[in-house]
């Protein structure tokens, strides 16, 4: 398999230039090469026209490059001066050295305007501000051509601005930015340049001031997309979930979910929007069965949820099954599939009791005739049920997922971060099921951290900061602003 | 790694590849020996395998490992490394004593057997259940903790036959000899031709036990959450499936099976209890349970393989001077090496040579 087929490209000097293309479309395997991980088996990389193999990463640094991971690589608990020094300590004389980069350290803050504090323990940083470190070390080791993989994809509205203010002034030090991203908002947004691929190839490069997004989606999936998919009205039934009063503490009594309610009627969407690590996760945990909360009421069809008396939640997410919950994980990975099983075993996880006979034995002919229909209507591919679910990709482990779940005829529909390592042709179909089953009077409970998600499917919005909600608004009252800032923890006033 | 090879290739090249390279590094030793390996392994196959009564002994051996093989493989398909089998069928031993000290003398044989049976595989259940216990509720590692049992195990024993079970006037630290209708029924009785070995029907129903095993594990619902929870304690959880409880009742099981193997060395051979009579059976049961991929065809092939080891190399010693009786543990070592924890040395020249042939 090629990852990267004869791949050309160009980007001029103390540009941005973005990088887009659906997941396993080649974008991270070209920067790895360009960042010295990989090597390529065959063609050459210029820059400022001279032919530079890049062997290792040691000399893409060397060169100029730098490259800003989705995950930080920083150590916790070490200052920012620590963390950036790591690798260039200069020998014996560390104290020495210390003053000297820290000096420098603080000429740059002041010259990027990167407000960071050089004393400052990692751990103690936003996501935001940890991000500019990563920055930072970069430039500190003086690097020209900045690469950026999904900068955005843990920071608010907010900080993401304030992530595109940095890099506007960067290109107007002259310095040159790859910025990969599959949100087409900020390629308009930000970039002179847009590179698309898919399939290991590039299938365009336009001028970014001369495009739109439908353009720039439909070269990547290489069909058009709609932009707006069709829903009933908003006609909610009677209420299927309410929670009240809902505490989540850990063992260290720190508080994870405070003082959580709201109701979710048949037929609607509730969407929850937040920055990841809010509360959400452990949100849907509890209602899915899989978590026990510290107090709290649920009642889930004028019935309370059945969690009073226990003191584990040992088998606890079968039972709210059978109630007729249905729950599409967060980590699909980790909690949705098993990766080493196959599709058709897959599509029974969790309704394992349901295929057998009286002797406790499965039915293989008609799990095997019920996953093949299931994979035929969720367009599942490869289409082959004894494949291991670790080689689909994640858009159709997802599927998988969901299509088990929608089967069941479920009352409410608890839904993870369903587009999460998705590409942007399955989202559309993702998002159509959903609504689907919206409009066919499932309640469903919407949990993702993409807001354009939640503008595509929500019929209501709760935003979360801190374990708490800080926020409820109408899909009509719609306003990245205001739910930025909700996100960050301010109380509508 | 492995996970990139098709199934032909894990299941049979990579045994194969790892049995031979083991093989051979014995021939090398046995040629440092100054024997002929060529001849010792000829020497070897024939008392082991190509004659009846040879046969007849490889398997009466393989029937323990069976039991012990299950037991661990069974405990590995939820992600339990039971390392206790030793010390669950040394206390299935016990149970198997007790039944017999207590009915021998009153019930008919279609009755003690059963009954000493079950003695056997409820007190190797109760030795799985202790580490199980632990490690459900407590989060004691099964490693830690069924290592331990195994001492405490031969410790408890070691003062229960000497304290209780030695008949007053003996000097070896056995039980008194069981009666006759607690003998398992040889298999010479209906195939003369087997020769006087003691082959039994523990064969039978070890052979029984791997057809339930493999009807459990892979074609019941149970078996179903009992992989998901070996594979990903996550998603089975999300499945709902009760980890806690699956790891307690899965090292019942696991007890239970070692608890057996108890049954074929002492009601089909010795018919009493005696010190140290598990003799390493148990971790056998751990090399088995590796080399066979917790399958069922696999188990039985590589408790035969262990088997034949027995048989064949007690009489290789016999018959080659140079060639001393612990040769065998040392050829198993070295399959255990090749087999267990070189598991997958040769996954990465396959894969590449398949790579390659497909182009």
């Amino acid at each position: 398999m090629k990852a990267n087929a004869d791949v050309s490209f160009s980007i001029a000097k103390g540009s941005i230039h973005g990088l887009v293309g659906e997941n396993g479309a080649g974008k991270s395997t070209l920067m790895s090469i360009l960042y010295g991980y990989y090597r390529a088996d065959g063609g050459e990389i210029l820059l400022d026209g001279k032919v530079q193999p890049i062997r290792n990463s040691q000399e893409a640094i060397n060169l100029g490059i730098g490259m800003v991971h989705q995950h930080f690589m920083l150590v916790e608990n070490f200052t920012v001066l620590d963390n950036i020094m790591l690798g260039t300590e200069g020998g014996f004389r560390l104290a020495s050295h210390r003053t000297e980069a820290e000096a420098k350290l603080r000429d740059i803050c002041e010259r990027y305007r990167l407000d960071v504090d050089p004393l400052a323990k990692i751990e103690d940083l936003s996501v935001g501000a940890q991000q500019r470190v990563e920055i930072l070390k970069q430039i500190y080791r003086s690097a020209n051509i900045l690469i950026l993989d999904e900068p955005t994809a843990v920071l608010t509205a907010q900080e993401t601005a304030s992530l595109f203010e940095i890099l506007r002034l960067f290109k107007d030090q002259g310095k040159t930015i790859i910025l990969i991203t599959h949100k087409l908002q900020e390629i308009l947004e930000i970039t002179d340049n847009v590179t698309v691929m898919r399939g290991g190839t590039v299938v365009g490069a336009v001028a970014t001031a001369g495009t739109s997004k439908e353009e720039l989606a439909n070269m990547m999936v290489g069909r058009p997309i709609q932009s707006h998919l069709p829903r009933a009205p908003y006609n909610p039934g009677a209420t299927v979930l309410e929670v009240d009063g809902l505490q989540l503490a850990d063992a260290q009594q720190v508080k994870l979910l405070a003082d959580i309610g709201f109701n979710l009627r048949a037929g609607e969407i509730v969407a929850i929007a937040g920055v990841s690590g809010n509360g959400q996760s452990e949100l849907l945990e509890i209602l899915s069965g899989m978590r026990l909360p510290t107090s709290g009421k649920l009642r889930f069809l004028d019935k309370d949820l059945p969690f009073a008396k226990r003191t584990d939640a040992d088998g606890l997410p079968l039972a709210f099954r059978e109630l007729g919950i249905a729950h599409i994980p967060e980590d699909r990975l980790r909690d949705g599939v098993v990766k080493n099983f196959s599709v058709m075993q897959n599509t029974i996880l969790g309704y394992q009791d349901h295929l057998k006979n009286r002797w406790g034995l499965f039915n293989f002919k008609a799990i095997g005739a019920r996953c093949a229909e299931l994979l035929k209507t969720f367009d599942v591919r490869p289409a082959n049920p004894d494949l291991r679910i670790g080689l689909l990709s994640g858009g159709n482990q997802q599927k998988v997922v969901i299509a088990r779940e929608v089967l069941a005829k479920p009352k409410l529909m608890l839904v993870g971060q369903p587009t999460r390592g998705v590409d942007i042709g399955t989202i559309e179909s993702i998002h159509t099921q959903l609504l689907a089953l919206r409009d066919a009077g499932v309640a469903i409970l919407l949990v993702s951290v993409e807001l354009e998600e939640v503008r595509a499917l929500a019929d209501r919005i709760l935003v979360m900061c801190g374990g708490r909600i800080t926020g409820e608004l109408k899909i009509e009252e719609f306003d990245t602003t205001r739910i930025g800032l909700l996100m960050g923890g301010m109380h509508k006033s | 790694m492995n996970n990139d090879l098709p199934r032909w290739a894990t299941a049979f090249v990579m045994p194969m590849l790892n049995l031979l390279s083991a093989l051979l590094v014995a021939a090398l030793v046995i040629y440092m020996l100054g024997e002929d390996p060529a001849e010792s392994l000829g020497i070897l196959v024939h008392s082991a395998i190509l004659n009846p009564e040879g046969l007849s002994y490889t398997l009466f051996y393989a029937s323990t490992f069976i039991f012990t093989g299950l037991s661990v493989s069974v405990a590995m398909q939820a992600g339990l490394f039971n390392i206790g089998s030793e010390g669950q069928m040394y206390i299935g031993g016990l149970g198997l004593t007790v039944a017999m000290l207590a009915f021998d003398q009153t019930l008919p044989a279609w009755l003690l057997i059963p009954a000493a049976m079950i003695g056997a595989a409820l007190f190797g259940a109760l030795w799985g259940f202790l580490p199980g216990y632990l490690q459900a509720k407590r989060g004691s590692h099964i490693v830690v903790t069924t290592i331990m049992f195994n001492f405490i195990a031969a410790s408890l024993m070691n003062f229960i036959i000497v304290k209780y079970l030695i008949p007053p006037g003996e000097q070896n630290t056995a039980s008194r000899v069981f009666a006759e209708s607690g003998e398992m029924p040889r298999l010479s009785t209906w195939f003369p031709s087997l020769g006087d070995t003691p082959l039994n029907i523990s064969f039978i129903l070890a052979i029984a036990a791997l057809v339930i095993y493999g009807v459990m594990v892979w074609r019941s619902s149970w078996g179903f959450k009992l992989r998901a929870t070996g594979l990903n304690k996550h998603a089975a959880h999300y499945a709902g499936v009760s980890i806690s409880k699956m790891i307690i009742i899965v090292m019942l099981i696991s007890g239970a099976l070692a608890g057996l193997g108890s049954v074929n060395s002492i009601m089909g051979s010795t018919h009493y209890l005696s010190l140290n009579f598990v003799g390493g059976a148990g971790f056998i049961g751990i090399a088995i349970a590796l080399m066979g991929r917790q399958h069922p065809v696999g188990i039985f092939l590589s408790a035969v393989l262990f088997g034949a080891l027995i048989q064949g190399g007690f009489d290789l010693s016999l018959e080659k001077p140079n060639i001393p009786t612990e040769t065998f543990i040392f050829i198993q070592g070295l399959i255990i090496l090749f087999c267990g924890a070189m598991e997958n040395f040769y996954a990465p020249a396959i894969s590449a040579l398949l790579k390659r042939t497909k182009g």
